[in-house]
């Protein structure tokens, strides 16, 4: 494979979740905890988890909308935010879409000065820029003379999400940063949406990070796919590797608990038993050894790093590394 | 009709708070028997909610117009007032919601919150409604019950939270549970917990239970008959493997062809259906659908359809249905 | 993308009703608050063509005619304890009112809108240093406040001026700055981040247009505040002086004829209450205009 795009290492957000009285933080959230993935030109890397797994934290710093804790972000080989590659030049590389497309456009703004806005911020003059509005307006599938004087709030949800579109593709920037993009749309629209995604990502040679919770939409959009849990990589490979053939047991019982669509087949037993464990005192070791059917003593002593089990697939299970300690771990390698 | 424990005919819902009236339900019939799950699958919008909420009367009373009937248990609810109605909440019908933190009282312990729906509906101790609490902990499992009952709301994680909610709503034996998107806030893992729960429950009460959902997927793990609604009407019903397997309705169609599932064969696009869901202040004078609908002919704008038979005990609202393809 | 900039601009884009215009249409169906917004239209009028109206030299008093009552010949509302024509001093009084109302809502507007926004939209230690100071003085009861600061500043209209403004920044300031709060968080701004605006792009373009209408209501919530606080500052001798015409001047000077001529010592406080209801009812009917949702 050749270099990666955009390399993620070491990645660390933490949040103070109780003060004390001078605003010291007492305890905190890592919602982030050593995150390490690599971007490809070109490709979809799928990222699933549930709910407090840091996906969209993750989201949010590669676009340097928080600050991390640690950890470095390298594009096409140079530190962002370093003298090579100030935030500001990265930037236009990559464009995020989020969830609420109502909350994502601001409502004072007609949807062409929403879109404008960005190219007009990197000194773009406002006849151009809006030209260019029109111009991706049309490519996402809004009529301009139609759409581009209209308010968000005229909108149906799903025209508004290829307004966002647009909008993030106004700076021409080389990765989008989709945060559960059709999470919120009607399943009559949601696939209308999908489509747009994969035209707009051949015409324009765009790369995706694609963050959803429905495990049937990350399989049809993505590549890769990386499994996060309680802030940590799971697992990360190839979508039908993956898919088929899981090797954390965690990301098993994910995918284990999609629904059958087949009411002959309904589930019988739930894959995994409780909720996913707060992240303010998170299990100390493998975060998962809690709700485990495997677990054993060395996954709550030591948190397992990810060891590649096959090209391009890596997994932090003490199962999968030889010598860990686990009785179902492979016997070392002569 | 004997047997049947819900049963709704000619439902219209009107909110008229607005600055122009809104029918979001129009004209629903739906019969439900004692044990029976059905559920009512939809996009925001559809009227499922609305036709579920109208069934406790939980909408404002001065802003709503509801016309038609409905009856629980022989009880016709819309003619119920005051004390018969709050008598009728929660002890023949009552109600589980997608956000609990919104239906459970922050202020109170689970415990004292299930103990006072007891008592409310019913003559008996404080002990006694403690103890029955404790047995519903357990029935929903709840890891340590004891000690939950003594819990707050925002104490509890998210599907501990469900579980306290259904317990909740199973205080008083109910013969009819109203679902209202209860697993859609929840993770996958968890989901499927809960809607294992739900389906046992359900079983082992004899519970009758209404489930609204928007995902057919779970409507398909939980439900014996599935009623797709559309712009405030029902316009397919059916066993849940006739409406899967051969729906014929084209919106129904539509909704099982878009579903992205299994990988993505090179160059392969999802189906879509086209345009978006109706304004429901400015609905078009025929069939809602015609307007996104491959099918549609000058007769389907002209009239709304009648439910036409199409198997047994399965019903849609399409004058078109037979040029739908019958799957292999 | 390159073929983007050379692009045809449209001609004839349909452009939707600004916000507003949109929220102007919807003020206009609510009949209260039209009303409302006519009485204060006419008081304001009344405030500016008082020479024009006032059928007497409103300081100018006749010994022999004193508190005449209600529908007098040639005094249709009556005279005060020294004589005066008791219209010409109503409509006098709508000027010192309205102004005393008005002005110090105003720059305290200017004041604590520019603290809370700057507070919301820099968070951290900012939003703790500015908030806090606003929250000692939020302590105190307004009335108090106002009649500690005009009793240190000494009577006399411009130092009641200053006392109300100083007793209105700390909400002001509370409103723009939890607003602007919620407006900073929300994803438009994220996402205006995203692009690489700076600081001063954002505040212009993504957060001023959203706050100011929200934290202008309040403000004009606070108007009928400000003249009944001003009203009880020139009772209390703190504010307005003797002869000059003031709705709360005149309700403290005629109220030892309560008991001779009750509904003549009532108009003031009739005024000031017509007044302050019309703003309430005024702002409220903007706030749900202004309150458009998807």
């Amino acid at each position: 494979m050749s270099a990666p795009l955009l390399e993620v290492r070491g990645l660390v957000k933490t949040f103070p979740a109780r003060r004390d009285l001078f605003g010291r933080a007492t305890s905190v959230v890592s919602a982030v905890d050593g995150v390490d993935f690599d971007l490809y030109e070109g490709e979809t890397l799928g990222v699933v988890g549930e709910s407090g797994c840091g996906k969209s934290t993750t989201a949010r710093l590669l676009l340097h909308l928080l600050d991390a804790t640690a950890g470095t972000i390298r594009f096409e080989g140079r530190t962002v935010g370093s003298r090579e590659l100030p935030w500001k030049a990265f930037r236009r590389q990559v464009q995020i879409v989020f969830q609420d497309s109502y909350a994502s456009l601001n409502p004072r703004l007609t949807v062409a000065e929403s879109v404008a806005f960005g190219p007009r911020v990197h000194g773009v003059p406002r006849a151009e820029a809006e030209a260019r509005a029109h111009e991706l307006l049309a490519r996402v599938g809004l009529e301009p003379a139609r759409f581009a004087g209209r308010f968000p709030h005229e909108l149906s949800g799903g025209q508004r999400q290829r307004v966002n579109i647009a909008r993030a593709l106004a700076l021409q920037p080389r990765v989008l940063v989709l945060d559960e993009p059709v999470s919120a749309l009607d399943k009559s629209v949601e696939a209308q949406v999908l489509n747009l995604l994969l035209d707009l990502k051949d015409a324009f040679r765009l790369t995706y990070l694609f963050i959803s919770h429905d495990l049937e939409v990350v399989r049809y959009m993505s590549d890769r796919v990386l499994v996060m849990y309680l802030g940590r990589v799971a697992e990360i490979g190839p979508t039908e590797e993956i898919y088929r053939a899981s090797r954390h047991p965690y990301t098993t019982a994910l995918l284990a608990s999609m629904l059958s669509m087949d009411p002959d087949r309904r589930t019988e037993a739930a894959p995994i038993s409780g909720d996913p464990p707060n992240p303010i005192d998170p299990p100390p070791g493998c975060r998962f050894h809690t709700r485990c059917a495997f677990a054993e003593d060395v996954c709550a002593r030591r948190a397992p790093a990810p060891t590649a089990i096959a090209p391009g697939h890596a997994v932090a299970c003490h199962m999968s590394v030889a010598g860990s300690g686990h009785s179902r771990a492979p016997a070392r390698a002569a | 009709m004997n047997g049947a424990l819900l049963e709704i005919r000619g439902l219209r819902v009107t909110f008229t708070g607005g600055a122009r009236p809104v029918r979001a339900v129009d004209g629903v019939d739906l019969a439900l028997a004692r044990g029976e799950v059905v559920a009512l699958l939809g996009e925001s919008g559809s009227g499922k909610t609305v036709t579920l909420r109208s069934v406790l009367r939980l909408h404002p009373e001065d802003r709503t117009r509801i016309e038609g009937a409905i009856r629980v248990d022989g009880v016709d609810v819309l003619s119920l007032s005051g004390e018969a109605l709050s008598d009728f909440r929660g002890r023949v019908a009552s109600m589980i919601f997608q956000e609990p933190m919104l239906a459970l009282d922050p202020v109170y312990t689970l415990g004292d919150q299930i103990v006072e729906a007891i008592l409310r509906h019913e003559q008996v101790t404080a002990r006694e409604a403690r103890a029955r609490a404790l047995r519903l902990f357990e029935h929903v499992r709840i890891p340590s019950p004891e000690r939950r009952l003594d819990s707050y709301p925002h104490e509890l994680s998210g599907g501990m939270r469900q579980r306290a909610m259904i317990a909740l709503a199973l205080a008083c034996n109910p013969k009819l549970l109203l679902a209202d998107e209860p697993t859609t806030a929840l993770d996958a893992t968890v989901q499927v917990q809960i809607l294992l729960l739900l389906r046992e429950l359900q079983r082992e009460l004899g519970l009758a239970m209404v489930f609204v959902t928007h995902d057919i997927s779970v409507a398909v793990e939980v439900a014996d008959r599935i009623a797709v609604m559309y712009a405030g009407r029902i316009v397919e019903i059916g066993a849940v493997r006739d409406v899967i397997r051969t729906p014929r309705h084209p919106y129904t169609a539509g909704l099982l062809a878009t579903r992205a599932h299994g990988g993505r064969l090179s160059g392969r696009r999802l189906a879509t259906i086209p345009g978006s869901p109706p304004d429901l202040a400015d609905l078009p004078p025929g069939c809602a659908f015609a307007p996104r609908c491959a099918l549609a002919v000058d007769a389907c704008r002209a009239a709304a359809p009648e439910p036409v038979e199409v198997g047994a005990g399965h019903t849609a609202r399409c004058i078109r249905a037979e040029r739908l393809p019958t799957p292999a | 993308m390159s073929a983007v900039v050379s692009a045809p601009r449209e001609i004839a884009v349909v452009r939707s009703p600004g916000y507003w215009a949109t929220v102007a249409r919807r003020f206009l169906r609510d009949p209260v608050a039209v009303a409302a917004a006519l009485v204060v239209l006419a008081l304001v009028l009344m405030a500016v063509f008082a020479p024009l109206l006032a059928p007497h030299d409103p300081l100018q008093g006749m010994t022999l005619k004193r508190l005449r009552p209600v529908g007098t010949e040639g005094h249709p509302l009556g005279t005060d304890e020294l004589g005066r024509d008791m219209l010409s001093r109503l409509i006098y009084g709508a000027r010192i009112s309205l102004f005393m109302g008005i002005v110090p809502v105003f720059a305290a507007l200017a004041i604590g809108g520019a603290i809370g926004i700057v507070a919301g939209y820099a968070g951290g230690w900012t939003n703790s240093v500015l908030m806090r100071t606003m929250d000692v003085f939020f302590a105190f009861p307004s009335v108090l406040l106002a009649v500690a600061l005009a009793g240190a500043l000494g009577p006399g209209i411009a130092n009641s001026l200053i006392a109300l403004t100083l007793v209105f920044v700390p909400p002001i300031a509370r409103v723009a700055e939890s607003v602007t709060t919620g407006v900073r968080t929300r994803d438009y701004v994220e996402a205006a981040r995203a692009s690489g605006a700076g600081t001063f792009a954002i505040l212009r373009e993504h957060v001023l247009g959203n706050v100011l209408g929200p934290i202008f209501v309040y403000a004009m919530s606070l108007i009928a505040v400000a003249m009944i606080l001003a009203s009880g500052l020139s009772f209390l001798g703190l504010g307005v002086k003797p002869p000059q015409p003031d709705w709360g001047l005149m309700l403290n000077t005629l109220r030892t004829a309560i008991y001779t001529q009750p509904l003549v010592c009532a108009l003031p406080g009739v005024m000031i209450f017509v007044t302050s209801i019309s703003f309430n009812l005024m702002t409220d009917g903007l706030r749900s205009a202004m309150d458009i949702k998807a």
